[in-house]
């Protein structure tokens, strides 16, 4: 499970830049077992360390958490149960298990992305104790070429995504919104705004002499 | 740890919870029309290709193309050509970490 692994090393960074920006071993850890939303963790915290307030801290981690908004969309059709059993399954989410769970019809197998996210939310906990009262014996995880795996591991779940002409524009165009946001937007706004490629979608699928607008 | 900062976890435990929750309250529990399910089945290569590329070819807020990128390239053309997944993220890790070990 290199996916968990890789939460895991990125656990321990967090840990370890928690403790620079001023946050005690412990609070790492209850920030990493409340919140459990690596990307969210970093932005919040770096707003903290560069002297920012706690207002734009959860701004920012709440901007960098948008793009679970279109994946929660995505997975509402596979959760049973009353709203507060969609709401408390809908918190499993984390980006490598929902890819993980996705079938790849505009279905998802739940316990699939249970399972994945209950091994990540360990390995994200033990890596930020690690991090946060050991950090400092450790190398630096991008030496050891670590900070690729989950490109790598999203890439390979892409490809496998990319059965039709249709998927393979959306994913273009996905990629090409991100990428012109990346330089002009906060972190999280391009993945967020990628999501709007979908909307292609509402087409229908004969409709192909009007053109593929992604 | 001061006060400020239990406001900051329980602030972003609140907001993650609120976004998580939205969509499968929303929209749980029921099969919805054919052409939302069309947007659907579309999210993944959407959101995997923006992830892809905001990762591998971003660091921050500016474009970088480094190690990482050629390492994730190599992944690609692993899986491109039918080898495992596994061996795919082995590879990006081994060329990644051997770029920075040279450069």
């Amino acid at each position: 499970m290199p996916y968990a692994l890789a939460g895991g090393v990125l656990a321990l960074s967090f840990g370890v830049l928690a403790r620079e920006a001023g946050f005690s071993a412990l609070g790492a850890m209850v920030m990493s077992a409340i919140v459990f939303a690596g990307s969210a963790q970093f932005a919040a915290i770096s707003i903290i360390a560069a002297g920012g307030g706690v207002g734009a801290a959860i701004g920012a981690a709440a901007l960098m958490n948008s793009r679970f908004l279109p994946m929660g969309i995505a997975l509402a059709p596979s959760l049973p149960g009353s709203a507060m059993s969609r709401a408390a399954q809908g918190q499993t989410v984390v980006d490598a298990s929902w890819a993980l769970a996705n079938q790849g019809d505009g279905r998802f197998d739940r316990f699939h992305l249970f399972g994945a996210s209950a091994v990540q939310y360990v390995t994200w906990l033990s890596g930020t104790a690690i991090g946060a009262f050991g950090g400092d014996a450790l190398g630096d995880p991008r030496d050891l070429g670590l900070d690729a795996i989950f490109p790598a591991f999203f890439l390979a779940l892409l490809l496998g995504e990319l059965r039709d002409g249709r998927a393979r524009g959306v994913a273009l165009a996905g990629a090409l919104i991100a990428l012109a946001l990346v330089p002009i937007t906060p972190p999280g706004v391009p993945v967020l705004a990628a999501s709007a490629a979908t909307l292609v979608g509402l087409k229908r699928r004969h409709a192909r002499q009007a053109g593929q607008r992604a | 740890m001061s006060g400020e900062l239990w406001v900051l976890f329980a602030g972003c435990a609140l907001v993650t919870f609120v976004i998580k929750a939205a969509g499968p309250v929303a929209l749980g529990g029921r099969d919805l029309p054919p052409r939302l399910n069309g947007v659907i089945a579309l999210m993944a290569p959407a959101l995997l290709a923006a992830l892809v590329v905001t990762q591998a070819l971003a660091d921050g807020e500016r474009l970088h193309v480094g190690a990482d990128t050629a390492g994730v390239a190599a992944a690609g053309v692993v899986v491109w050509r039918g080898g495992s997944v596994l061996l795919a993220v082995g590879l990006a890790v081994v060329v990644t970490a051997g770029l920075r070990a040279l450069g």
